[in-house]
């Protein structure tokens, strides 16, 4: 597996033979693009015919404006990463314009409860998607070569260090927000520089480690049949589970803890392919925890509210408790989009979107929203198995992980599956950091996918200079 | 690096397939459980957001829904509060539904499968489910009648339609106002709640006196034991019947009204017995009857002690008890001992004479009405039981008119209206000088053709002691008639 190959498309059996045309998929990229964007407008009509029995006027607009975000994605990719995995926009698309058309019903709620006084998150969030949307384009645009980023591992660690530990370092009145200090938030604005900080950390991990891999991957001696590494490789992940730490402390957020060293431990398991870093990784975690919950108050009440939500249902375990009251009230169909009442669980558009669409549009609805999130990972997965070179490899494994375990951590957490954490729902809720980081992720997925599935013409593959990265042999 | 990636791939399935498989856990299993949770506010916000039906009389409203800015759309609207309070209950945020408000919900709510149909229909159409109307038999100068008759007393008046059983008023005090417990500030219900918990031994206003609690009926009952004497066909309101001054029953001494005596201790004429309620002539009278015939004629009555019946507000069981010997015998032919009525079953007794020994079943919804006031469901009279024959009926009218006429029952007479009736005292308590008695009438009138059946119960009404002026008759019974009169003058009659 280690031993390096020289580079060619003829050994690499996922590869068509350079010269013939591999389907591009364009179209069928289109034509899901299209029926996203009218589930999204249909699920935009019945919701304001249903709470106010007649369409706004705004309701044009807005379509023009969603429909065009997508048709500029759509030629950006056509154009620039054409031979692109053609599902990872659709479910995007579908998930952004899922989110858009929740956050306008909870809008509409909130103007009724509130007596006619409006809070309008969801042009806010559409302007954030078009933000987005600018940074996939960038992202696109700017990095025709995802192996290029490999060339700024340590920069990027730093910033995304650096990101990660603003909010802690600022005073809570500016980063504090439901007791978890996560935020900057400035002139009305509030960013989640951890959303950015996951990304850049993402992209220098795959670099160090497919850098680092054949050391890591050395096995000192065997236990229980695990290849247990040598004492003085355990350095990078002491120091990642040391940082996840750190993160709690300061930031009180066991989620955002939680999705880095999961992330970390993954990429070094693929990496190396040594089983042994998944049990270290789940060991240091279960001390950490274990050590969190008997420190930190915090962490104990949100574990004890998971245990026994309805005995805190006034209390801690108020906004889990009227979660799952949602849910079950949704039941299997659910009560229709603006028939429920999704507005009573706290902070509906941001942490809790999932258990709005639980309760509007049933488990059927739910089923549906986890199943597109299921595709969209494993599709960077697919990607991941299928792009040749070690550090797309890791970096497309790592983003789609990345999305799979806030999905399900945070999914987790709203059905009382997990502890609840301060996590968003990628791409569903409200919130602009969390969106425009997410597209930004999107955008690279889609450019190694570009990458992966792009017929290799030995010429147009530039050689890798700063990180030694060969191609490998895939085994069969 | 392949191997691994295969893997992690199929752990995220098996991540999802778990976030799968727990909501369906939460969405299926759970789900009846969570939506009925006491703590799940969503299914009062549905209700509330639903336009609620109206309990109605004649088509005007005594309780609505209209719409407001609040957060639990529609407000409960009682627009004579008090006066129908006894009947409508209250629709509390706080303390539940109470009276009709509870029992009719299904129809109120307009989840009552009579309405499907309907409902179905708005689905199609995309108009809002409404609840469907309560359209009640009550008549509105009744029901003031004797709300107005019974202030600062604790009381109950029930008014029947004898022939049909349809009741014209139900009257309970003290009463509240169900609009301020249907409000949308659950403190202010809390508060009013609290101000109207009852202090010293006053009646909680949230009871209903006229059927949910029973008292000794006292003299009320000797219409039972001559029933039952009249039905066994040894007795005419002429027969002659021992009456003397005191009776022995096993360790006292029975006295009649203020040791007064009834024929100067010779016998006397049964319907004179009633007419001045001769306490030792029934008490006698029941002894000879046997406790068989009277607790035969009292359950023909409904004084049965089993479970009460739904009108559809329920109403307790009515009792006689256990009769131990000839003693308790004698005591419960005249309304003491264990025997305890409700006031509706009261009314029923004049009721079941008045319609020719007939017992209509009492009901209190005239009709169920769709959102668009089609009639969906109409009550139809039903007969309850027969006690007594149309000829033993005649002659119990015979004696009660003469009780107004003549008799106890003098207070309830009307100009130009024959009135039947019969008063009852009845004392609380071992001695005559603990509490009040309470002071009972029932009746009926026209007696030749007789459209309202009264019952007026008064909660420790009387006054113990010598004065005279303080039983069923001079309590109770111009209340019966203010009530009568109230009904005939609004119908022509008289």
């Amino acid at each position: 597996m280690t031993s390096p190959t020289s580079s060619g498309p003829t050994t690499d059996p996922r590869t068509p033979p350079a010269g013939t045309t591999s389907p591009k998929r364009r179209g069928t990229e289109l034509a899901l693009l299209g029926f996203a964007v009218l589930i999204t407008l249909a699920a935009q009509c019945i919701v304001d015919l249903t709470v106010t029995g007649s369409l706004r006027p705004e309701l044009a607009t807005f379509g023009i404006w969603f429909t065009a975000l997508w048709v500029v994605a759509h030629v950006v990719v056509r154009r620039f990463a054409p031979y692109a995995d053609p599902l990872l926009l659709p479910c995007v698309a579908m998930l952004v314009g899922l989110g858009l058309v929740m956050i306008h019903r909870l809008d509409i709620a909130g103007a009724q409860i509130g007596g006619g006084q409006t809070s309008q998150d969801a042009p806010v969030q559409l302007l954030w998607a078009t933000i987005g949307l600018v940074l996939f384009v960038a992202v696109l645009l700017v990095v025709r070569d995802h192996r290029l980023l490999s060339r700024f591992a340590y920069t990027l660690a730093l910033v995304g260090l650096v990101l990660l530990a603003i909010p802690a370092l600022l005073p809570a009145s500016i980063s504090e927000v439901y007791g978890a200090k996560l935020w900057i938030r400035v002139a009305g604005f509030s960013i989640q520089p951890g959303e950015f900080a996951k990304i850049c950390l993402i992209i220098f991990f795959a670099a160090y480690l497919v850098d680092k891999r054949d050391v890591l991957a050395l096995a000192s001696r065997r236990v229980l049949r695990l290849e247990l590494p040598r004492g003085r490789d355990l350095g990078p992940v002491l120091l990642a589970w040391f940082a996840s730490i750190l993160v709690l402390v300061f930031e009180r957020d066991l989620g955002s803890s939680l999705l880095l060293f999961g992330i970390f431990v993954v990429m070094l398991y693929v990496a190396t392919e040594r089983a042994s870093w998944l049990v270290i990784g789940l060991i240091l975690f279960a001390g950490g925890a274990f050590v969190a919950y008997k420190i930190f108050g915090h962490v104990r009440v949100r574990v004890d509210t998971w245990l026994d939500p309805f005995a805190y249902k006034n209390t801690g375990g108020y906004q889990i408790v009227q979660s799952l009251f949602g849910l079950g009230t949704g039941g299997l169909f659910g009560a229709g989009l603006g028939g429920g009442r999704p507005d009573q669980v706290p902070v509906a558009k941001s942490d809790f979107i999932a258990s709005a669409i639980g309760e509007e549009l049933g488990l059927f609805g739910l089923v549906a929203v986890i199943v597109i999130y299921l595709i969209l990972v494993e599709r960077g997965l697919r990607t991941s198995l299928v792009v040749r070179d070690g550090f797309g490899k890791l970096l497309a494994a790592g983003l789609a992980f990345a999305v799979a375990w806030q999905v399900f951590v945070v999914l987790g957490g709203v059905t009382g599956l997990l502890p609840l954490t301060g996590l968003t729902t990628p791409f569903l809720a409200y919130g602009g950091s969390s969106l425009v980081a997410n597209f930004g992720l999107v955008a690279l997925l889609v450019r190694i996918s570009d990458a992966a599935r792009r017929p290799a013409t030995p010429a147009a593959t530039p050689q890798p200079k700063l990180v030694d990265a060969p191609t490998e042999v895939v085994k069969p | 690096m392949n191997a691994p990636l295969r893997r992690v791939a199929i752990s995220v399935l098996a991540l999802f397939t778990l976030l799968i498989l727990n909501v369906n856990y939460i969405q299926v299993v759970r789900s009846s459980a969570l939506r009925d949770d006491p703590s799940n506010t969503r299914v009062l916000y549905e209700e509330y957001d639903r336009e609620r039906g109206s309990i109605v009389i004649g088509g005007n409203p005594i309780a609505l829904s209209e719409k407001t800015n609040d957060q639990l759309t529609y407000l409960r609207r009682y627009p004579h509060g008090p006066v129908y309070a006894p009947v409508t209950g209250a629709y509390s945020l706080v303390y539940g539904n109470s009276g009709l408000e509870k029992v009719e919900n299904d129809v109120l709510s307009g989840s009552d499968p009579r309405l499907v149909v309907r409902r179905l229909g708005d689905l199609f159409t995309g108009r809002d489910p409404a609840g469907g109307n309560v359209s009640l038999t009550l008549d509105p100068a009744v029901q003031e009648a004797a709300m107005n008759a019974l202030q600062g007393v604790t009381g109950a008046v029930v008014a029947l339609n004898p022939k049909t059983g349809a009741i014209l008023g139900l009257a309970s005090t003290p009463t509240y106002d169900p609009g301020q417990l249907s409000s949308h500030d659950p403190a202010a219900i809390r508060a009013y709640r609290q101000s109207l918990v009852p202090t010293g031994g006053n009646a909680d206003p949230l009871s209903n006196q006229a059927l949910g609690e029973r008292y000794s009926p006292g003299s009320v009952f000797k219409l039972v034991v001559a029933a039952a004497a009249l039905e066994s066909g040894n007795y005419t309101p002429t027969t002659t019947v021992p009456a003397p001054n005191t009776l022995r029953l096993g360790g006292s001494e029975l006295h009649n009204y203020n040791g007064e005596s009834c024929n100067g201790g010779a016998d006397q004429a049964l319907i004179d017995a009633l007419t001045i309620s001769c306490n030792t002539a029934f008490a006698q009278l029941g002894i000879t009857l046997g406790e068989s015939k009277v607790r035969t004629m009292a359950e023909a009555f409904g004084i049965d002690g089993s479970s009460g019946f739904d009108m559809p507000l329920h109403v307790v069981p009515s009792t006689i008890g256990d009769i131990a010997d000839d003693a308790a015998l004698g005591q419960s032919a005249i309304g003491q001992k264990d025997v305890q009525l409700t006031a509706m079953q009261a009314a029923m007794i004049s009721a079941a004479i008045a319609n020719k020994g007939t017992l209509m079943k009492p009901y209190l919804v005239d009709s169920v009405q769709a959102p668009d006031l089609t009639v969906i469901d109409q009550t139809d009279p039903k007969e309850m039981s027969r006690p007594v024959s149309a000829n033993v009926a005649g002659e119990l009218t015979q004696m009660m008119t003469s009780v107004v006429a003549n008799g106890t029952g003098r207070k309830a007479r009307i100009d130009g209206v024959q009135v039947a009736g019969k008063t009852g005292t009845a004392e609380v308590g071992t001695t005559g000088d603990g509490a009040p008695p309470h002071t009972w009438f029932t009746g009926f009138a026209p007696a030749n053709d007789p459209q309202i059946a009264v019952a007026v119960f008064i909660k420790n009404g009387g006054k113990s002691g010598t004065e005279g002026t303080g039983t069923g008759g001079d309590i109770s019974a111009p209340v019966a008639k203010q009530v009568i009169q109230a009904y005939l003058n609004a119908h022509g009659g008289g």
